[in-house]
C-alpha cells in the first residue's frame, strides 16, 4: 500500500516476484493501477487519503472475528495493559481524543497513559512544534514512571485494557463503512481481509510494504501505525517473511535519518536538546525515566560518547562533557518553516547539498521565492539544477515575480564528486551499510561533501582562532583531526569514529554495549557501533551470496549489531521455542544457555526466556526474558501508544487537508493537530465543512517513474533516461476525459489554488472513477520529475501542492490534494497569476481557508493563521 | 587455409555437426563476432560500488581503464540485487561520465544575469566568511524567558539523502558546533 514497488524499487521487487513464484499471494492496494498492480494477484483501487479507513476495517475484521494471533498478542504487545480512567476515545468525542486544546491545535497526552502511571501534564504544543515523535526513532518514547508494575488483564477482557479499547475504537470500521469512505466494494475489501488473516499465524506470515504514498500525508505517521497494529495483531513482526517495510527513495535516506541532517535529532535518534534541558542530567531524564525498561536506559553512555567524539579532550565530567555547547531548539525548524522564514527575511544563507527543492519540495513557488530572498546560496551538485538557476529560469521569471536584475541572492555553485569518485557508506532501506570503494579521482573542481565540509570547518576554525568570545568555543574546541589522504579526509577514519573508540586503548569498540558514560569512550552514532568492530570496516564485507547462508550475514553490515530482522526474539514463543518449525528464525538453546538461530538474535544473548528482572531494575536489566521489544520502555510492542504521538494514541480516519467529501465517521474532518501554515502565500483549497469545494472537484496524487529520479537532477540530464520518459503527462480515466473534454495526447492543465501545470493527457483505465457515498470521485495522477532544466523539460508538478504537514514528523501532505483539470495549455506569464487568482476568488479562498482545523462539535473553532505574514499571492 | 578449417567456417556445417542445431548461436557466429570481447575485459581494474539512486542498494561493478570509468554493471555477488540494475542504475555510467557534469565552481553575484567562474579556494574562503557573518547576524543567546538558546537562525541547509553517512556526520557536527540547527534533508520530505 502507498508504494509502487515494481516502478520505484524494481530490483527489490524481484524478491516479491520470487515469493509469488513460490506461491505467495501479492495484493496491491493503491489509487491507481500501476506496474506493481499488473504483477500482483489482486489490485484494489481506493480513494487517495483513505488508507486508515481501509486498514481500520481490517483491524475490525480481525478483532470481530477473533482472528488475532492470541498468544503472540498477549505475550509481546501491550494489549493486556489497562488504561487510565481519564482516557476518552474519538468514539466519545466526535473524532477527538481526550486532552485536545483548540487554541494550540494540540493534545495534552497525559490521559492516554496506562492506569498505574501518574503522569504530569504534557506540553503538546511543544512536542508538535519540535516533531518530538521523530526523536528516539523506532525506539519508543519514555514512559513517565517506568514499567515495573503496569496493571494488566491477561484475559484481555477488562473494558479498559488496550485490547478492548482497540476493539471499540475500530468497531465502526465495517466493510460497509470502508466501501462508503474508500470507494472499495465490500467484497473486494473482504477478499483482502481473508487473504491477510489466512496467511498469518503460527505457520504463515505476511509482509507489508509502504513508501511515501503513506508518509506524505497530514496523517502519515498514523497510516504506518495502522499497518503496524495489523501486523502485530496477526503476529507478523520480528518473524521471517513478516514485517513492515518502508521502502525509502534515496541511496542513503536511511543513513541521513540515522546520522541525521535533521533539526530535531542528534545521531542515533537522540533528541536535539531544547530550552527545557538545562543540563546533561535534565536532558537524560527526558529520554529515560527511572525504572523504564530497554536499551534507551543507556542513553547516558550514548550521549556522553557522542559529546566526547564532538569535543574530544575539551569534554570532561566537570563541564558536563560540553553539553552546554549544543544549540537548543524551541519550535518548528523544519525545512518548510525555514523556507517561510527565508521569505520573511529571517534567514541569510542556505546550503543545498544534492537537493533540488525548486522541483522536489512541495509548493515550488514558495521554495523559489525563498531562495530569491537570501543573501547567499551555496549549491553543491553533480549538474546544474533548477535550484541553482532560479534567478534566470524559474517560472517566476516569466510571471515577473523574480527579476534577475533585482534579485540580490549571491549564488555559489560547487561541482560535486559522484558516487564512484569517493569512498564511503550508504545505508540502504533495510538498515544495511554498504561501503563503496573509490574508482577514480573527480576532475576539475569536483569535490566530495567530505572534502567541502572538512575544509569549511578548517577555514572557520582558522578565522575564529584566538577569539575570546564564548559563543566560538564550540567551534574552536571541536575535534576535527580526521586522518587525511592528500587534502581529502579519510571516510574510513570518519566511519571508525562513528563506530566508537575506547579512549583508554585507542581501539574501536565492538558495539554499543561497550559504550560508557564516564568519558572513556567516544562514539559518533551509537546505533552504528559495531560497524568497525575489531578494527575492521565491516560494511566493506562482500562475501558472495553463493558462499553464504540465507541471511548473508557477511555482506555489508546492518544496524544494530548486524541483526537483519528487528525484534526477532518475537519469532520464538515466550518459552523461547519457534512458533513453528516452518517459521523458525531465532530460538533459545537450553544446553548452551544462549539464543541462537539463522539471524543474529536481537536480544541479550544469554538472557533466558524465563528470566524475571529483580525489583527496582531499570534499562536493559529490567527486560524480562520475554520482553521481545527491547527498545520499548515496557518491553512490549504498542498497539496503543500511551505516549510519543502528538495526534492520538490510535490511528483514526481523518480526511486529507484538501478533500472533496465530508468525514463520514466523525464531525472532526481532518487531523485536528495537523500543522497548517496559514499564510496568504500558502493558500489551501476549501474542504468540507467549508464551502466552494466544487471549484476543485477532483483528487490529485503523484508518484515516480522507474526512468527518472525524484527532482530529476540525476535523470533528466541523461540521454538514455530522457529518451525513455521524455515528457510530463497526466493520467485520467476515460470517464473524466469525457466529462472535461480531454483528448489522449493533447494538452491539459491541472489547477490548484497555488498554480496551474501543463501536461500531456493520457486517457487510461489505470484510473477509475470511484463511487464514494452518494457521488462519483475522479482522481488524476501525475509523475513529478520535471522542471525547466535538463534534456527534457516540463512544468513542476510539486508547484500544485501547498504546505500542510503531519504533526508528528512535519512531513508535507503531497500525495493528495484537490484540483481542477481543463483541456488545453495553461495561460503563461502574468496571465497565469490572474487565472489562478480567479480560481481562488471563485472558491472564496483567504489565508484562513483550511486552517480551522477543529471541526468536531462545539462552536469554538479558531483559525490558525500566522501573525504578520506577507501579502497575498499576486 | 586447410580444407577442414574452410568447411568448419561454413555456418551450415557447424549447425549440422555442433550443439547449436537451430543455428541461432555459435553456429551462426561470424569470424568478426567470434573475435569480439566485452569492453569490460580490457579494464585495468574493477571497483566495488553501490548504485546511487533509490534505497534498495544494488551492488555495482565499476570498470576503470586509463583512470576513466568505461562501464558500470550489476554485481552478481550481491544478495540484495543478484547482479541486476534498473534503467537508472544501468544509466549510471552516463551519470558519472556525461557532459552534464559540471567541472568548475561558478558564481552569480547579486543582481547578476550570468555565471562567472571562480577559483575553488577563493570560493571556499568567501563561503567561510559568509557563514561566519550570517551566523553572527542570526545569533540568539537566550529566548525571551532567559533560557539558553546558543544558536544561530541565520544559516540553513537542505540535503543529505544522496550523501554518504560519513559526509552527513561531518555536516551535522560542524553545523551543530556553529550553532546552526535548521539542517534538514529529504527525510523530512
Amino acid at each position: 500500500m502507498g508504494s509502487n514497488m515494481a516502478e520505484a524499487h524494481p530490483v527489490g521487487f524481484q524478491w516479491v516476484m520470487e515469493a509469488k513464484a513460490r506461491g505467495a499471494r501479492v495484493i496491491h492496494i493503491d489509487p491507481r493501477f500501476t506496474r506493481t498492480s499488473a504483477l500482483a494477484d489482486q489490485h484494489v483501487t481506493l480513494r487517495a487519503g483513505t488508507d486508515i479507513a481501509f486498514l481500520g476495517g481490517v483491524i475490525n475484521y480481525i478483532l470481530s472475528h477473533g482472528l488475532e494471533f492470541r498468544e503472540y498478542v498477549r505475550a509481546y504487545t501491550n494489549a493486556p495493559f489497562l488504561l487510565s480512567e481519564r482516557y476518552r476515545d474519538t468514539e466519545d468525542l466526535d473524532g477527538l481524543f481526550s486532552g485536545y486544546d483548540p487554541a494550540t491545535a494540540s493534545y495534552d497526552a497525559s490521559s492516554w497513559a496506562y492506569e498505574s502511571i501518574d503522569v504530569e501534564e504534557r506540553g503538546g504544543s511543544r512536542h508538535k512544534e519540535q516533531s518530538a515523535p521523530y526523536q528516539h526513532g523506532a525506539g519508543g518514547p519514555s514512559l513517565d514512571a517506568g514499567a515495573g508494575r503496569i496493571a494488566s488483564d491477561p484475559t484481555l477482557e477488562h473494558p479498559r485494557c488496550v485490547f478492548q479499547v482497540l476493539k471499540r475504537h475500530f468497531a465502526r470500521y465495517t466493510p460497509e463503512m470502508v466501501e462508503r469512505i474508500c470507494g472499495v466494494p465490500r467484497e473486494r475489501f473482504l477478499e483482502v481481509c481473508r487473504a491477510w488473516t489466512e496467511n498469518s499465524g503460527r505457520e504463515r506470515t505476511a509482509a507489508l510494504v509502504y513508501s511515501v504514498g503513506w508518509t506524505q500525508h497530514s496523517v502519515g505517521a498514523q497510516y504506518i501505525r495502522a499497518g503496524s497494529i495489523i501486523q502485530l495483531l496477526l503476529g507478523n513482526i520480528g518473524r521471517p517473511g513478516g514485517g513492515i517495510f518502508a521502502l525509502r527513495g534515496h541511496a542513503s535516506i536511511q543513513g541521513s535519518t540515522d546520522i541525521p541532517t535533521l533539526f530535531n535529532l542528534l545521531p542515533g535518534y537522540l533528541p536535539m536538546p531544547d530550552t527545557t534541558h538545562e543540563d546533561l542530567a535534565g536532558y537524560l531524564d527526558s529520554i529515560r525515566r527511572p525504572g523504564q525498561k530497554g536499551f534507551w536506559g543507556n542513553a547516558d553512555a550514548y550521549t556522553v560518547s557522542l559529546l566526547k567524539e564532538y569535543w574530544g579532550e575539551a569534554a570532561t565530567a566537570e563541564n558536563d562533557y560540553c553539553f552546554d555547547y549544543l544549540p537548543r531548539i524551541n519550535g518548528d525548524h523544519g525545512t518548510y518553516r525555514t523556507t517561510m522564514d527565508m521569505i520573511d527575511g529571517k534567514v541569510f544563507g542556505y546550503f543545498l547539498l544534492g537537493q533540488n527543492p525548486a522541483v522536489g519540495s512541495a509548493h515550488g513557488r514558495l521554495q523559489r521565492l525563498a531562495m530569491a530572498n537570501l543573501d547567499w546560496l551555496v549549491v553543491r551538485d553533480l549538474t546544474m539544477i533548477e535550484s541553482a538557476t532560479f534567478w534566470r529560469d524559474a517560472p517566476e521569471i516569466e510571471t515577473g515575480e523574480i527579476v534577475p536584475e533585482r534579485c540580490r541572492t549571491e549564488v555559489f555553485f560547487f561541482p560535486a564528486a559522484s558516487h564512484v569518485e569517493k569512498s564511503g557508506t550508504f545505508t540502504q532501506t533495510q538498515r544495511m551499510l554498504q561501503w563503496r570503494d573509490q574508482a577514480v579521482e573527480p576532475s576539475g573542481d569536483q569535490r566530495s561533501e567530505l572534502w567541502f565540509f572538512y575544509h569549511l570547518g578548517r577555514l572557520v576554525k582558522e578565522k575564529l582562532a584566538g577569539s575570546a568570545d564564548e559563543r566560538d568555543r564550540p567551534v574552536l574546541d571541536l575535534a576535527w583531526d580526521y586522518r587525511t589522504e592528500g587534502d581529502e579526509p579519510s571516510a574510513d577514519d570518519v566511519l571508525r569514529h562513528i563506530n566508537g573508540i575506547d579512549l583508554r586503548s585507542g581501539r574501536t569498540v565492538d558495539g554499543y554495549a561497550g559504550l560508557r558514560a564516564d568519558g572513556t569512550t567516544a562514539c559518533g552514532c551509537w546505533i552504528y557501533s559495531g560497524v568497525y568492530a575489531d578494527e575492521v570496516n565491516q560494511s566493506r564485507r562482500r562475501r558472495p551470496r553463493f558462499e553464504q547462508g540465507p541471511y548473508e550475514a557477511e555482506w555489508g553490515w546492518t544496524w544494530p549489531l548486524n541483526r537483519r530482522v528487528l525484534y526477532n526474539r518475537a519469532s520464538a514463543d515466550p518459552e523461547g521455542r519457534p512458533w513453528s518449525e516452518r517459521k523458525a528464525l531465532v530460538w533459545w538453546d537450553e544446553e548452551r544457555g544462549e539464543w541462537t538461530g539463522h539471524d543474529i538474535p536481537d536480544f541479550e544473548r544469554t538472557k533466558p526466556p524465563g528470566h524475571r528482572p529483580p525489583e527496582g531494575a531499570s534499562g536493559p536489566q529490567a527486560l524480562a526474558g520475554d520482553d521481545a521489544f527491547i527498545m520499548m520502555a515496557d518491553g512490549k510492542a504498542w498497539l496503543f501508544a500511551p505516549s510519543g504521538l502528538v495526534d492520538g494514541p490510535l490511528p483514526t480516519h481523518y480526511e486529507p487537508h484538501e478533500s472533496p467529501v465530508r468525514n463520514l465517521l466523525h464531525g472532526q474532518q481532518g487531523n485536528p493537530t495537523r500543522k497548517v501554515y496559514g499564510r496568504p502565500d500558502n493558500p489551501s483549497n476549501p474542504a468540507p465543512p467549508e464551502a466552494h469545494g466544487e471549484v476543485f472537484p477532483f483528487v490529485v496524487t503523484t508518484a515516480r517513474l522507474t526512468e527518472h529520479h525524484t527532482a530529476g537532477g540525476m535523470s533528466r540530464q541523461l540521454p538514455y533516461l530522457s529518451e525513455l520518459q521524455p515528457e510530463l503527462f497526466v493520467e485520467v480515466s476515460p470517464e473524466l476525459a469525457r466529462e472535461r473534454g480531454l483528448r489522449h495526447l493533447d494538452w491539459a492543465h491541472v489547477i490548484t489554488s497555488r498554480t496551474a501545470v501543463d501536461a500531456r493527457v493520457v486517457v487510461t483505465d489505470r484510473l477509475a472513477p470511484l463511487r464514494v457515498e452518494d457521488r462519483v470521485v475522479h482522481q488524476v495522477w501525475l509523475p513529478y520529475h520535471w522542471g525547466p532544466a535538463g534534456l527534457v523539460g516540463g512544468d513542476v508538478v510539486n508547484d500544485l501542492f501547498g504546505v500542510v504537514a503531519d504533526p508528528n514528523v512535519l512531513i508535507q501532505e503531497s500525495k493528495v490534494a484537490t484540483c481542477d483539470i481543463r483541456s488545453g495549455r495553461r495561460p503563461r506569464g502574468p496571465a497565469l497569476l490572474r487565472y489562478v487568482r480567479d480560481y481562488r476568488r471563485r472558491a472564496g479562498i483567504t489565508a484562513e481557508t483550511g486552517t480551522r482545523v477543529m471541526t468536531a462539535g462545539g462552536e469554538h473553532k479558531p483559525a490558525h493563521i500566522e501573525p504578520d505574514s506577507p501579502e497575498e499571492s499576486p | 587455409m586447410s580444407l577442414e578449417r574452410w568447411i568448419g567456417a561454413w555456418p551450415v556445417y557447424r549447425q549440422l555437426t555442433g550443439a547449436d542445431r537451430l543455428g541461432r548461436g555459435k553456429a551462426a557466429e561470424s569470424r568478426r563476432s567470434a573475435g569480439l570481447t566485452p569492453r569490460t575485459d580490457t579494464a585495468d581494474r574493477v571497483v566495488a560500488s553501490v548504485c546511487p539512486y533509490c534505497a534498495v542498494g544494488c551492488s555495482q561493478r565499476v570498470y576503470v581503464k586509463g583512470e576513466r570509468v568505461i562501464q558500470i554493471e550489476g554485481n552478481p555477488d550481491s544478495p540484495i540485487s543478484r547482479g541486476r540494475l534498473c534503467p537508472k542504475g544501468s544509466a549510471s555510467k552516463q551519470l558519472v561520465t556525461g557532459p552534464q557534469r559540471e567541472q568548475k565552481v561558478l558564481y552569480r553575484p547579486p543582481y547578476g544575469t550570468a555565471w562567472q567562474e571562480l577559483d575553488l579556494n577563493t570560493a571556499m574562503d568567501m563561503v567561510a566568511d559568509r557563514v561566519l557573518d550570517a551566523r553572527r547576524r542570526g545569533w540568539q543567546d537566550t529566548d525571551s524567558a532567559g533560557n539558553t538558546l546558543r544558536r544561530t537562525m541565520g544559516i540553513a541547509s537542505l540535503g543529505g539523502a544522496t550523501l554518504d553517512n560519513e559526509e552527513n556526520y561531518l555536516i551535522k557536527k560542524l553545523f551543530t558546533a556553529l550553532g546552526a540547527l535548521q539542517i534538514e534533508n529529504q527525510a523530512r520530505i
